[in-house]
C-alpha cells in the first residue's frame, strides 16, 4: 500500500487541479446537461422530465433549429476551403527565398491576433455599411455595392470575407510544412521538366497532406464554434431575418434570453454530436487520402 | 530523403546539372524577388487597409468617415479619445481596471494549473495516467457552449454571479486545456537524464518540478502566458453571460455598449475606444512577436 502511494501520489497532487476542473467544469457538465436535455428548465421551478420530445420538436418542427443549421454549415463549407486556400497560396510565396520573410510573416499575422476581439467586430459591422469603405471602394468602378449587412442576402458573406481575412495561423503551419519538403525533390521534377503546376500537384500537396489534413481539423472544429464577431454583427439575435442565426447564437438566446435551459441543453448536445461525428469521419477519410511520410507502406 | 540525395552524388553527370539548376534558380529567383515584394506589399497594405480605416477614423470628425475611401483627416479631433473615455455612465478607467484584473489572475491560474497537470502526464510515472491523458485532449474538441449551461447554474447556485469568480477559478483548474497540450510538448522535449540525476541525489518530484523543469520551461511558460494574456483580454461569452452590474464590465463588454446605441452616432469616439482596446494586444505581438509565431507552428493554436 505505501508503495502504491508512493508511486502514485506525485502525479495525482500534480494532477488534481486539473482533475478538479475536469469533473465539475467538463464531465460533469456535460452529463448534466445530457440531463436536462430531457426536461423543461426555466430555472424558476426544478426541471421537469419531458423525455425525447424536446428532441422531436427539434428535429420535427423547429424551422430556427434547420436554419441554424444552414447558417452554420453555409459558413464552414465556404469560409475553411477560402481561408486555407489564401494561407497555402500565400505560404507558398513566402517559402521561396524572399528577403525580409519576417515582416510579411507578421503583418498577415496581425488580423488573425486580433481578429477575436470585439473591436474588429464592430469595425467589420462599420466598413460594410452601406457608405462604408468596401462601397466606396466599389463605387470607383461605378458598382453601387448593397447594404450588405442589412441585407439577409449578403449578411453571411461578409463574415466569410472576416474569416479568410485571419488566414494568419494556418499559413504559419503550412509554412511549416512546406519548410520540411526537401527542395531536391523540385529539382529532380525540374531535371525532368516537370510543370509547376504538376510539381504542385505531385509534389507539394501529397507532402503537405498531413499538415493540410491538421489544418482543416482545427478550422472547422474553430469555424463550428463561431460566436463573438457574429453576435456583434447580428446584434445578438441572428438579424437579418435570421441569416446569421448561427447555431452558437441560437443555443444563446434559447437560454440567456428566454431561459429555456432544457432546450438550448438539447441543442448543445446535438453541437456536440455533430463536431464529434465531423472528427471521427474525418479521422476515418484520412486513411485514404493522406500518407505519412514515416509511415511504412 | 536521404537515399536520394547519395543516388545524385553518385552520379557525377546528375551532379552537375544540379548545380547548373540550382545556379539558374538562383537568378531566376533574384529576377521574381523584385516582383514577388511588390505583390507582398500590395497585399500587406490591402489587408491593413481596415486596421489603418479604423485608427482614422477614430480621429476624424463625424461626417468623414462614412461615404469615402481616404484615410488623411482634415482635423485631428483627439477628443474623440476623451470623451469617448467617459461617454459611458462609468469611465473606461474602471471598465480597464476590471479587465486587467481579470487577466492577470487568469495568466497567474492557467500557467500554475496547467504547468502541473503537464509535468504529471510528461515527467511522471502513475496508474491511469494514460487513460486521463486521452480524456485532456477530448476535451480540447468540447465547445464551450456545451458545458455553458450546467455551469451556469452550477455558479448561479454558488452565488458567483455579477463576480469575477466563474471567470477566475475555472483557469486555476486548468480548464484551458490547451495550455496543457503545448506544456507537455515542450516538457517531453527536455532530457530525461535530468529529473533521475536529480532523482538520485534525492530530490522529491516537487523539487524537481519547481527547480529543473520550470527554470528550463521559460519559453514554453511565456508562449502561454501571451496566448492566455490575448485570449482572456479579448474574451466576450463568458463577461457577457456572468456580468450584469455596468461597474463590474470589461472592456469587450463596454464597447458592446456602443453598437448598442448605434444610431446617437458617435462612431469617432466608438472607434477610438475601440483602437484602445487593441492596444495591450498589440503591443504584446510587437515585442513578443517570434515567440508567438513559434508557439503556433509548434501546437497549432488559432
Amino acid at each position: 500500500m505505501r508503495k502504491f502511494l508512493a508511486k502514485n501520489a506525485p502525479g495525482y497532487v500534480f494532477l488534481s487541479p486539473w482533475l478538479i476542473g475536469f469533473l465539475f467544469l467538463a464531465l460533469g457538465p456535460i452529463l448534466v446537461s445530457l440531463y436536462l436535455s430531457f426536461t423543461k428548465y426555466d430555472m424558476i421551478g426544478d426541471p421537469r422530465w419531458v423525455g425525447l420530445s424536446q428532441y422531436e420538436y427539434m428535429f420535427t418542427k423547429d424551422k430556427r433549429f434547420w436554419k441554424s443549421l444552414q447558417v452554420t454549415f453555409t459558413y464552414v463549407i465556404l469560409a475553411v476551403p477560402a481561408r486555407l486556400a489564401f494561407a497555402l497560396m500565400i505560404a507558398m510565396v513566402l517559402d521561396k527565398g524572399i528577403r525580409a520573410i519576417g515582416i510579411y510573416r507578421a503583418l498577415y499575422y496581425l488580423p488573425s491576433i486580433l481578429g477575436a476581439s470585439i473591436a474588429i467586430a464592430i469595425l467589420w459591422r462599420q466598413i460594410f455599411n452601406i457608405d462604408g469603405v468596401v462601397n466606396a471602394f466599389l463605387s470607383m468602378f461605378g458598382i453601387q455595392g448593397p447594404n450588405w449587412i442589412a441585407n439577409p442576402d449578403t449578411s453571411l458573406y461578409t463574415l466569410v470575407v472576416l474569416a479568410m481575412w485571419q488566414f494568419g495561423s494556418p499559413m504559419l503551419i503550412f509554412l511549416a510544412g512546406l519548410r520540411g519538403i526537401s527542395p531536391e525533390l523540385y529539382e529532380a521534377a525540374e531535371i525532368d521538366a516537370a510543370s509547376k503546376p504538376r510539381q504542385f500537384f505531385a509534389i507539394t500537396l501529397p507532402l503537405l497532406a498531413p499538415v493540410i489534413f491538421f489544418n482543416i481539423i482545427l478550422q472547422t472544429i474553430e469555424a463550428f464554434k463561431t460566436f463573438s464577431s457574429a453576435f456583434i454583427i447580428s446584434n445578438g439575435d441572428g438579424s437579418p431575418a435570421d441569416s446569421l442565426l448561427f447555431f452558437t447564437i441560437y443555443l444563446f438566446n434559447e437560454a440567456f434570453k428566454f431561459f429555456r435551459m432544457g432546450y438550448a441543453s438539447a441543442l448543445a448536445w446535438t453541437l456536440l454530436v455533430i463536431i464529434g461525428a465531423f472528427t471521427a469521419l474525418s479521422f476515418f477519410a484520412s486513411k485514404y487520402w493522406v500518407h505519412y511520410e514515416n509511415e511504412k507502406d | 530523403m536521404a537515399e536520394s540525395i547519395t543516388t545524385y552524388d553518385k552520379n557525377a553527370d546528375a551532379a552537375e546539372v544540379s548545380k547548373k539548376l540550382r545556379a539558374a534558380r538562383v537568378k531566376r529567383e533574384n529576377r521574381q524577388g523584385l516582383r514577388k515584394h511588390l505583390f507582398l506589399g500590395i497585399f500587406a497594405l490591402f489587408m491593413l487597409y481596415p486596421l489603418l480605416w479604423m485608427l482614422a477614423s477614430s480621429l476624424k470628425p463625424e461626417n468623414e468617415i462614412f461615404g469615402r475611401l481616404s484615410i488623411w483627416p482634415s482635423e485631428f479631433i483627439w477628443s474623440n479619445y476623451t470623451e469617448g473615455w467617459m461617454r459611458l455612465q462609468v469611465s473606461f478607467t474602471q471598465f480597464y481596471s476590471n479587465s486587467a484584473l481579470v487577466t492577470i489572475l487568469s495568466v497567474i491560474g492557467n500557467l500554475i494549473s496547467c504547468s502541473f497537470a503537464a509535468y504529471a502526464f510528461a515527467r511522471l510515472t502513475f496508474s491511469w495516467s494514460k487513460f486521463w491523458f486521452a480524456l485532456m485532449m477530448m476535451t480540447l474538441m468540447i465547445p464551450y457552449h456545451v458545458v455553458l449551461i450546467p455551469q451556469y447554474v452550477m455558479f448561479l447556485k454558488l452565488g458567483w454571479i455579477d463576480t469575477y469568480l466563474p471567470l477566475v477559478v475555472p483557469r486555476f483548474l486548468a480548464s484551458d486545456a490547451f495550455f496543457i497540450f503545448l506544456m507537455v510538448q515542450f516538457f517531453r522535449q527536455l532530457p530525461r537524464e535530468l529529473d533521475e540525476a536529480a532523482s538520485i541525489d534525492g530530490c522529491s518530484p516537487y523539487k524537481i518540478y519547481w527547480a529543473i523543469i520550470m527554470p528550463l520551461s521559460m519559453p514554453a511558460m511565456a508562449t502561454a502566458g501571451i496566448f492566455s494574456f490575448i485570449w482572456v483580454w479579448e474574451d466576450f461569452l463568458a463577461p457577457l453571460i456572468y456580468l450584469n452590474d455596468i461597474q463590474n464590465y470589461t472592456v469587450p463588454l463596454a464597447l458592446r455598449l456602443f453598437v448598442a446605441e448605434d444610431s446617437q452616432s458617435a462612431y469617432g469616439q466608438m472607434f477610438a475606444m475601440s483602437i484602445l482596446s487593441l492596444v495591450p494586444v498589440l503591443l504584446f505581438f510587437v515585442i513578443f512577436q517570434k515567440l508567438i509565431i513559434k508557439g503556433i507552428a509548434m501546437s497549432g493554436l488559432k
